[in-house]
């Protein structure tokens, strides 16, 4: 069985050591302690194990090392850049976006690529993007504020 | 469930899970016990004394009958550094207690909320507490830890009054610090403690701050430490890694209590880095990765010795055809006013129908999960519980070692819903880790959550009621079969009643599930009030006001219609409007639908909910609890049921069962009857009440058609 020796997360290179097979979610959480991304269901229906492959959001859960590997990977950890909360982490808090925050990291990387090609959503479009991402507490109301919310200061510090 | 012949007042009848005999019986050997106490470092120490003798049972002491060192129910700590530290049992799984309890401790102590710390849910750390469950919460604990706060802030008043030579009532307490405002001296907390060691006890009767002098409770303040959820850096049970620590899979019985009958581990034994664990019917592996552990699990060659079971397609006549005796709880399960018998003969109408309830699943987000390790003879579990101190005892239980060598601590968990009371991952890992000699966590699957937890109960319920042309309800007789005795009672004043709970041999290991039977129960009471009001063709809000007195129900009642616009808004071509509501643990609750049916398609257009806990304490949380309640709600009410066959489920997992998405989602309004003049109860649960009888009565007047079976459409709706 092919090995997988490389990943590239959050513009580091890891060393890991897995088959082509395993998933990238293992592999990441227990390989390269990035328990950010959380597992919940296993087969790609929930959304909570989100992470961008090469900036598109891919379910962790169902995505093998193999075909991640040599692809720029970013999780939950690597959105905050130098210590600053991205507009999205920070739309979140302040709409009060969660409860037990168990869905919160998977729900922040699919907006936070949905935003890279939607700069001005209306909340139908994002209550559609997010149609993937289970909350079982409920908040996606919420959410969809939050995303709002986050578009528009990310519009506010592009001027 | 065991026989048990002394109730606790608190717990209620469906709470099968607090009684269940253990998980797993294994055949290990038991050591001795040996008894402990820590100190504590310098500043002031408050404990709390209980004299309640219902708060004791719930917080403060063990199990009933059992001694403990000292009955403390909460104590604080405030540091030599200022830093507040307040330790509680109670746990947080997203109903962000965390949060509203810091803001109690900042209200009371006069400190800045980023300035306090809470340590919840360690049983080696925290005071005992039976458990986070019934919303007892803010009922409870929250004015424990107020008072333990508010004696730290007098016994610093007293330390500056003596450190000044000033009388005490001069004194203000603010912002960390006590001032004087003659002479404008201030001094810090952590200053007055500098080297110090006081302890304060107090009694539970201490005055607190009125609601309508808060200045930190009653506000909104966003969840204490949600900078880490949203950077990813809290750990959840799941993802608590200890070094050396191995991953544990189970491997499952084909059956709900299947035996095995053979057992082969060769192919398994033979992986690198695998340990393979038999102890009676439980069977597991360990090994260096999950991945690794999967496959071992499945390498595992076991046969199952299974028995027939029922299935959910004769799920409710097998509810009705096998009661069982209520052991214990006669006194919770029937009640009679009066004589339904003339009430029924004094009637214009009279109406019987039959309501039911399917079983479902809470589906927390994060499956059960822990990490056990042990260390000299003691054992230390992460794990993600309700009930830690419970866990503890089955852990203890389970492997034949006294509870203080066992330590449980939950960190901050991903949601519960009345769903985590138990501790069967911890128990799992822990006998792995046993058998490994390292540390093991187990994670469950999805499947496994979805087959191998409990389920809210599924029941049977049966109205028979007579009402007069007038609108006055004369008979109401209320049975339920299984699914529980909560809300049982009507809050109508009917002066012919009698109600009761029918326990049944559940085909399901059954639990408690956010708000118990109160759901079940609403759908059907609020369901027949609906069909009742049809029947003598009176308005669904008139004819309930025609029969309540309760004023702070009707007053949720009216906040609800008010902002939905009962009997003003004009609904679309194929739309209906329905309400709801009622009282459970403290809270009223009314909610009104629109409902829009079209092809075959049920979709909720709009929700409005009125509730009242008394005093809010943190109005955009309960917002949220709000919100979150009526999304959860719209699944049980519309399209969740397992589906069982012979011991197995066969729908569990999320592509098979679904629950509410972003598309779901109505328009929510939320109205907040805030009552600064009453204690506050919990909110977590009440608020999923109202809407599936708002709900069901909606497509009633939207279609003509009643539907009567909890979910209503899970495969739309044939009009």
């Amino acid at each position: 069985m092919p090995k997988i020796n490389e990943l590239q997360v959050n513009g580091i290179r890891h060393t890991v050591s897995a088959e082509a097979e395993e998933s990238l979610l293992g592999v990441l959480r227990e390989q390269l302690d990035l328990t950010g991304t959380k597992y919940g269901c296993g087969e790609g229906q929930c959304g909570a194990c989100t992470v961008l492959v090469d900036g598109l959001p891919r379910r962790s859960c169902i995505t093998t090392v193999g075909a991640a590997a040599g692809k720029r990977i970013t999780t939950i950890e690597g959105v905050a850049a130098n210590g600053r909360l991205h507009p999205v982490q920070q739309a979140f808090l302040e709409s009060g976006a969660m409860q037990c925050a168990y869905c919160t990291s998977g729900m922040i990387l699919t907006a936070y690529a949905f935003l890279k090609s939607h700069a001005e959503p209306r909340e139908a479009e994002i209550a559609r993007f997010m149609e993937g991402n289970i909350c079982r507490c409920g908040t996606y109301p919420r959410i969809v504020t939050a995303i709002g919310r986050a578009s528009r200061m990310m519009k506010e510090a592009r001027r | 469930m065991n026989n048990k012949s002394v109730v606790p007042e608190l717990y209620e009848p469906e709470r099968y899970e607090f009684y269940a005999g253990p998980f797993y019986r294994f055949e290990l050997l038991k050591p001795d016990r040996r008894a402990f106490f820590k100190a504590l470092g310098c500043g002031i120490v408050v404990v709390c004394v209980l004299r309640d003798a219902r708060a004791f049972q719930e917080s403060g002491r063990r199990r009933l009958g059992e001694q403990l060192p000292q009955e403390i129910s909460a104590w604080l700590h405030i540091g030599e550094n200022g830093r507040v530290t307040a330790y509680t049992g109670k746990v947080e799984v997203g109903q962000n207690i965390r949060t509203s309890l810091t803001q109690a401790v900042a209200e009371e102590l006069r400190v800045a909320p980023g300035r306090i710390e809470l340590v919840m849910g360690d049983t080696e750390r925290t005071p005992f507490d039976m458990g986070t469950f019934g919303s007892r919460t803010t009922p409870t604990m929250s004015p424990q830890l107020r008072r333990a706060s508010a004696a730290g802030r007098d016994l610093l008043i007293g330390l500056a009054a003596q450190a000044w030579k000033v009388d005490r009532a001069e004194l203000v307490a603010a912002d960390g610090k006590i001032t004087d405002p003659k002479t404008r001296r201030a001094i810090e907390y952590g200053q007055l403690l500098k080297g110090r060691q006081l302890a304060q006890t107090i009694p539970a009767e201490d005055p607190l701050e009125p609601a309508t002098k808060w200045t930190v409770m009653g506000k909104r303040l966003a969840k204490v430490d949600g900078e880490e959820f949203v950077t990813g850096k809290h750990r959840y049970a799941s993802d608590i890694t200890l070094p050396g620590m191995l991953y544990g899979k189970i491997v499952r019985p084909a059956s709900f209590g299947a035996t095995l009958a053979s057992f082969d581990a060769q192919a398994a034994q033979a992986m690198p880095g695998v340990t393979v664990v038999r102890d009676g019917d439980f069977a597991g592996v360990t090994a260096p990765g999950s991945y690794l552990a999967a496959r071992a699990a499945a390498a595992v060659k076991a046969e199952w010795k299974s028995t027939p079971q029922p299935s959910s397609k004769d799920l409710f006549e097998y509810l009705k055809q096998n009661p069982v005796e209520a052991k214990g709880w006669e006194g919770h399960s029937r009640h009679e006013t009066g004589s339904v018998e003339k009430g029924l003969a004094a009637a214009d109408h009279r109406l019987q129908q039959t309501y039911t309830v399917a079983y479902i699943a809470h589906a927390p987000l994060e499956p059960r999960a822990a990490v056990a390790e042990w260390k000299d003879g003691k054992l230390t579990v992460w794990t993600g519980t309700q009930r830690p101190f419970a866990v503890r005892s089955e852990l203890a239980e389970a492997f034949h070692i006294p509870e203080d060598h066992v330590r449980v601590q939950m960190p901050d968990t991903g949601s519960a819903y009345g769903g985590k009371h138990t501790g069967e991952a911890a128990v799992e890992a822990a006998r792995l880790a046993r058998a490994a000699g390292k540390p093991v966590k187990v994670v469950w699957t999805r499947e496994e959550e979805f087959t191998w937890a409990y389920f809210r109960p599924a029941g049977v319920i049966e109205i028979t009621s007579g009402v007069r042309n007038d609108g006055t309800v004369t008979a109401w007789e209320f049975h339920n079969y299984n699914s529980g005795a909560a809300a049982i009672g009507t809050p109508y004043d009917i002066a012919n009643q009698r109600t009761e709970f029918h326990p049944v041999k559940s085909p399901l290991r059954q639990g408690s599930y956010r708000a118990l039977a109160a759901t079940a129960n609403h759908f059907a009471r609020e369901s027949h009030m609906d069909e009742l009001a049809a029947a003598v063709k009176m308005d669904p809000l008139a004819f309930r006001f025609k029969n309540l007195k309760d004023a702070r129900l009707r007053a949720v009642f009216e906040a609800a219609a008010d902002k939905f616009g009962w009997g003003k808004a004009k609904s679309e071509a194929g739309h209906g409007f329905g309400l709801g509501g009622g009282v459970e643990k403290g809270g009223y609750v009314a909610t009104c639908a629109e409902v829009g049916v079209e092809g075959g398609k049920v979709r909720i257009a709009r929700v409005v909910t009125a509730f009242d806990c008394g005093a809010v304490v943190n109005p955009d949380g309960l917002r949220n609890q709000i919100e979150g309640a009526n999304i959860m709600g719209i699944g049980g009410a519309l399209f969740e049921a397992m589906e069982f066959e012979n011991g197995r489920i066969l729908n569990g997992r999320f592509s098979r069962y679904r629950v509410p998405r972003q598309s779901d989602v109505p328009k929510i309004d939320v109205v907040l009857v805030d009552r600064r003049d009453l204690p506050s109860a919990g909110a977590g649960e009440t608020p999923i009440v109202g809407l599936a009888p708002a709900v069901g009565n909606a497509i009633f007047n939207a279609t003509g058609k009643r539907l009567r079976s909890l979910p209503m459409a899970p495969n739309g709706l044939k009009v």
